[in-house]
């Protein structure tokens, strides 16, 4: 099953609420999905200059030792700490930065990375995840989130979306896919890099890499139709807004709903039912096999 | 009859208000019930069984009005999933869009949509009247085995794919036609049949003639000893 949600505001005056409507759509869609949550963040706040890092530290001792330490290594080094999560603020380049935490912290986990994106995710009920990351009092321009029933591999928090493999890239799936196997080997010889056994996963870093080479996030989900072999409907984030797609066969749901204040994206229209206005919205299901896009 | 509830879903949870509709005694006089803030719940008046008017005020989730006998039930909004899957008899009346799979294996009664159905419309049929005043979306009438489903505006690929005996009507295009499923000629009975439909749905703008007719060429469902390496 899995649940998605994805939330786009129109209107600047409303970014204050995003994670107070983000919170309620993931919190009805816990029945869709009570193994895992998670969610993307999106805020363009930020000066150009520095990148956020979003880490998932499941031990204290290794939060302290890595809090301690960055420091001393890197210069402007900001860091947040949001329950077992760490966002790292920096200008330090994503090379340098996850080579050195490759090399001395293994256990600190990379859920992603970017210039406005902050991501979290972890394993329980969604409502619990929600309210331990305090998601309600989140700022933003739009957010992706994910309720996970899981199917193709653990629940861990690296088998939980959404799946980030590029920057300000996310990625959130309800389905499954059957071509996944062979996908994960074919870019792992391009020199992508894996978590996970999860098939989400390899869709997201299929997607990075097809962003990388032609630059457009349309013709990027379209080519997702002859290469994905599967059910899904994803939502995909990116820095500027966040996309929809449907397989052809379309059997795993969504609906929309957008006005002139936000659009809104879920698996069933009682993830939405919250938001001001929403029965006086234009409600529709995105078509089979058509790519829909918001933002700038 | 149990004590009259307030049926609002910011007030009774959808077990009570269900308990409740089901449960009506025959010889009540107050036949008229207004549900309010369905939020897209699902099963919303699921099981009904009494001749009685249900308004619903709002949008609902999945099977809406599943297994209904003799109850009216009207939606102010939209429905998702399997709306009145497997009704036996009573209107189920969308005054917005309906999604995947309305009316599947639903034996009797009618379905009347306002707007647009979306895919696997009338899957399974086993009776029920369907008019939809939109259109529909793919593989609808999959495997359709009686009934009626009436589409004033357009359908999507593979209409009425492997369908048995259930008849398709369509006034705009259709995109493709699924296994099995050939265009008919229109007799007498069929005009009929459309009249009383455009009537029950209120349409005044289409006309019998404005309709073609889809239906099963019957190669498909029966056993044929000369295809017999094929089963």
């Amino acid at each position: 099953m899995c649940g998605i949600v994805g939330l786009y505001l129109k209107k600047k005056s409303l970014q204050n609420k995003l994670g107070l409507y983000l919170s309620g759509m993931i919190d009805n869609m816990s029945s869709r999905g009570p193994d895992s949550a998670g969610f993307a963040i999106y805020n363009n706040n930020r000066s150009k200059k520095f990148y956020k890092y979003s880490l998932c530290v499941n031990d204290k001792k290794t939060s302290d030792k890595f809090a301690k330490d960055i420091i001393q290594h890197f210069n402007d080094i900001k860091l947040e700490n949001i329950s077992d999560h760490i966002v790292v603020t920096t200008s330090v380049l994503h090379q340098k930065f996850i080579s050195y935490l490759q090399t001395n912290f293994k256990d600190i986990s990379l859920v992603g990375y970017g210039k406005s994106i902050e991501i979290f995710k972890q394993v329980g009920n969604p409502k619990k995840v929600i309210k331990k990351f305090k998601l309600e009092k989140f700022s933003g321009s739009h957010a992706i989130g994910h309720t996970r029933m899981a199917t193709e591999s653990a629940i861990t928090v690296d088998g939980s979306h959404p799946y980030s493999t590029g920057e300000d890239e996310c990625l959130v799936h309800n389905g499954s896919l059957s071509n996944h196997n062979n996908l994960r080997r074919q870019l792992l010889k391009k020199g992508k890099k894996f978590n996970s056994l999860n098939d989400t996963e390899v869709a997201a870093g299929y997607i990075s890499q097809k962003l990388s080479e032609i630059k457009s996030t349309k013709n990027t989900l379209k080519d997702c139709l002859s290469n994905l072999d599967g059910f899904y409907t994803f939502i995909l984030g990116t820095n500027n807004g966040f996309a929809v797609l449907r397989d052809e066969i379309a059997c795993k749901p969504a609906v929309i709903a957008e006005n002139n204040d936000y659009v809104a994206v879920a698996s069933e229209f009682q993830a939405m039912a919250h938001l001001p206005n929403v029965n006086k919205a234009n409600i529709y299901e995105p078509e089979p096999g058509v790519v829909y896009t918001w933002g700038k | 009859m149990g004590k009259i509830i307030e049926l609002n879903f910011k007030k009774n949870s959808l077990r009570k208000i269900n308990n409740f509709l089901q449960n009506i005694n025959y010889r009540t006089n107050k036949r008229d019930y207004t549900i309010k803030n369905p939020s897209g719940q699902h099963a919303v008046c699921a099981g009904l069984k009494e001749d009685i008017i249900v308004k619903i005020r709002g949008h609902v989730g999945y099977y809406c009005g599943g297994m209904n006998q003799k109850a009216k039930i009207i939606i102010d909004g939209n429905a998702g999933t399997g709306l009145g899957e497997n009704m036996m008899s009573g209107t189920i009346h969308v005054k917005g869009n309906v999604s995947q799979s309305a009316g599947a294996t639903a034996h009797g009664g009618t379905i009347i949509v306002e707007g647009d159905a979306s895919s696997r419309c009338g899957i399974s049929m086993k009776g029920v009247d369907i008019i939809v005043k939109g259109s529909v979306g793919h593989m609808s009438g999959f495997m359709a085995q009686s009934g009626t489903l009436l589409i004033c505006k357009d359908a999507g690929e593979a209409l009425g794919d492997s369908i048995y005996e259930t008849v398709i009507y369509v006034a705009g295009k259709t995109k493709s036609l699924g296994a099995d499923c050939i265009e008919k000629k229109m007799n007498k009975t069929d005009i009929k049949k459309i009249e009383f439909l455009l009537e029950k749905g209120n349409i005044k703008k289409l006309k019998p003639n404005n309709f073609k007719k889809f239906g099963s060429s019957r190669k498909l469902y029966n056993f044929n000893v000369d295809n017999v390496s094929e089963y």
